[in-house]
């Protein structure tokens, strides 16, 4: 497999170091990586599940409004990351695999480097309220 | 393709008699293949390297990997750019903000220096690169940024047969996660692997690099890692540390080899080698 963009390589670097959950994905979307205290909130370990396609992440991580209904793909801060390549920030629950559902926080930034090599995206998130 | 070493110094010149055997120049290399030539850095080897370079070379491409001075601080003292019937062409890192031609008018320029860059009789062809694969005459070329303050390029140098890679400045440790089990998130991979020679990165033993995490270099026990990890079939540690002398540098190899089992051949970069590829 090819070595991924420095860019990406840092991102997880810096990612890897923080206490604050963090997900990282590459320009499809597809994931390449989530840190220990995003770990906590999904509910499964990166270590049990790699790198994951979009297809796959989307359907393990379900998105929900407070009504407990599907949130569309295009209403998510990543998403919107993805497609117009600037940051974006926005609420939703999310139900984890151990069957907690938690009210979090997102925002997400485009990671474009040098020669403006666009690389994919980071998203940050916060536990605001278990419900 | 011949490779020969005119600087493997980090950082600063270091001349003096105990640094008689590895040299106190600065990083530069020449790299020939038929009748193509270029060179990599323009550190304060280039300077010999421009004394004895043949008159009948009338073109000539310098690849700078990054604009930290011991990388460029020879450039003015290359007399070929002062030759009116020699086109030298100028490759180096996009910067982001700032234009290579910027940051090289920015050194050719008082205090720094007393010949403006408009002051040479050619004025030289810049070309910037991010991550690119080019051809230079016989000589096909990869590069990639790495993990080193400011932006910085490794080159992958190939005449089809050979692969020579050059990478100087880097941190790996900081460039990786799970080094060194984890090629695809590993910072400067794509450019080393395979190759036939690498050189790289050694400025630290390991005890030196944990208070220096940062400041963009390896130490020689990683750069072993890496080439390991790489399974390049050569491996010639490089950015002698200034301050490091000819004993301190065997040294260095001796500690950082030991307990090891490699499959291939490592050594300390002196400033004089000449290396033959296939």
């Amino acid at each position: 497999m090819p070595a991924q963009p420095l860019e990406l390589i840092l991102a997880r670097q810096f990612g890897d170091s923080l206490n604050m959950p963090i997900f990282l994905v590459d320009p499809e979307g597809n994931l390449l990586f989530y840190n220990e205290p995003a770990e906590e909130i999904l509910g499964l370990r990166f270590s049990e599940t790699g790198g994951m396609r979009l297809e796959e992440w989307a359907t393990v991580f379900r998105p929900l409004d407070k009504d407990g209904n599907s949130l569309k793909p295009e209403d998510l801060p990543l998403v919107k990351t993805l497609t117009h390549r600037i940051p974006a920030s926005g609420s939703f629950y999310i139900d984890s695999m151990k069957g907690e559902r938690y009210l979090i926080s997102v925002t997400a930034i485009p990671i474009i480097g040098r020669a403006n090599r666009y690389s994919g995206a980071m998203a940050m998130f916060w536990k605001t309220v278990k419900t | 393709m011949k490779v020969k070493i005119w600087g493997c110094r980090g950082s600063l010149p270091a001349p003096g008699p105990e640094n008689m055997v590895y040299g106190g120049n600065t990083s530069c290399i020449q790299v020939n293949q038929g009748d193509t030539f270029i060179i990599l850095d323009a550190g304060s080897g280039i300077q010999r390297l421009g004394k004895y370079l043949s008159p009948e070379i009338k073109e000539i491409h310098i690849l700078l990997t990054h604009l930290h001075i011991d990388h460029m601080m020879g450039l003015g003292f290359f007399q070929p750019l002062y030759n009116p019937e020699v086109t030298v062409h100028v490759w180096g890192p996009d910067t982001g903000k700032e234009s290579l031609l910027s940051n090289l008018r920015r050194y050719f320029s008082p205090p720094l220096f007393p010949v403006m860059f408009s002051e040479l009789p050619k004025h030289p062809v810049i070309h910037e690169l991010s991550h690119n694969t080019f051809r230079i005459g016989e000589l096909e070329i990869f590069v990639d940024y790495l993990c080193h303050p400011g932006a910085t390029l490794g080159y992958r140098v190939s005449n089809g047969k050979s692969v020579f890679t050059y990478i100087p400045d880097h941190e790996l440790a900081l460039g990786s996660a799970n080094f060194p089990h984890d090629p695809e998130w590993t910072s400067g991979y794509e450019i080393a692997k395979s190759a036939d020679l690498l050189l790289h990165d050694s400025s630290y033993n390991s005890k030196e690099y944990s208070s220096k995490i940062g400041w963009g270099h390896s130490s020689a026990r990683d750069a072993i890692s890496f080439a390991k990890m790489c399974k390049v079939k050569k491996l010639a540690l490089f950015h002698h540390e200034p301050a490091r002398s000819d004993e301190q540098l065997e040294t260095l190899l001796e500690n950082a080899l030991r307990n090891q089992e490699l499959d291939f051949e490592v050594f300390l970069c002196a400033e004089g080698d000449v290396y033959e590829l296939d």
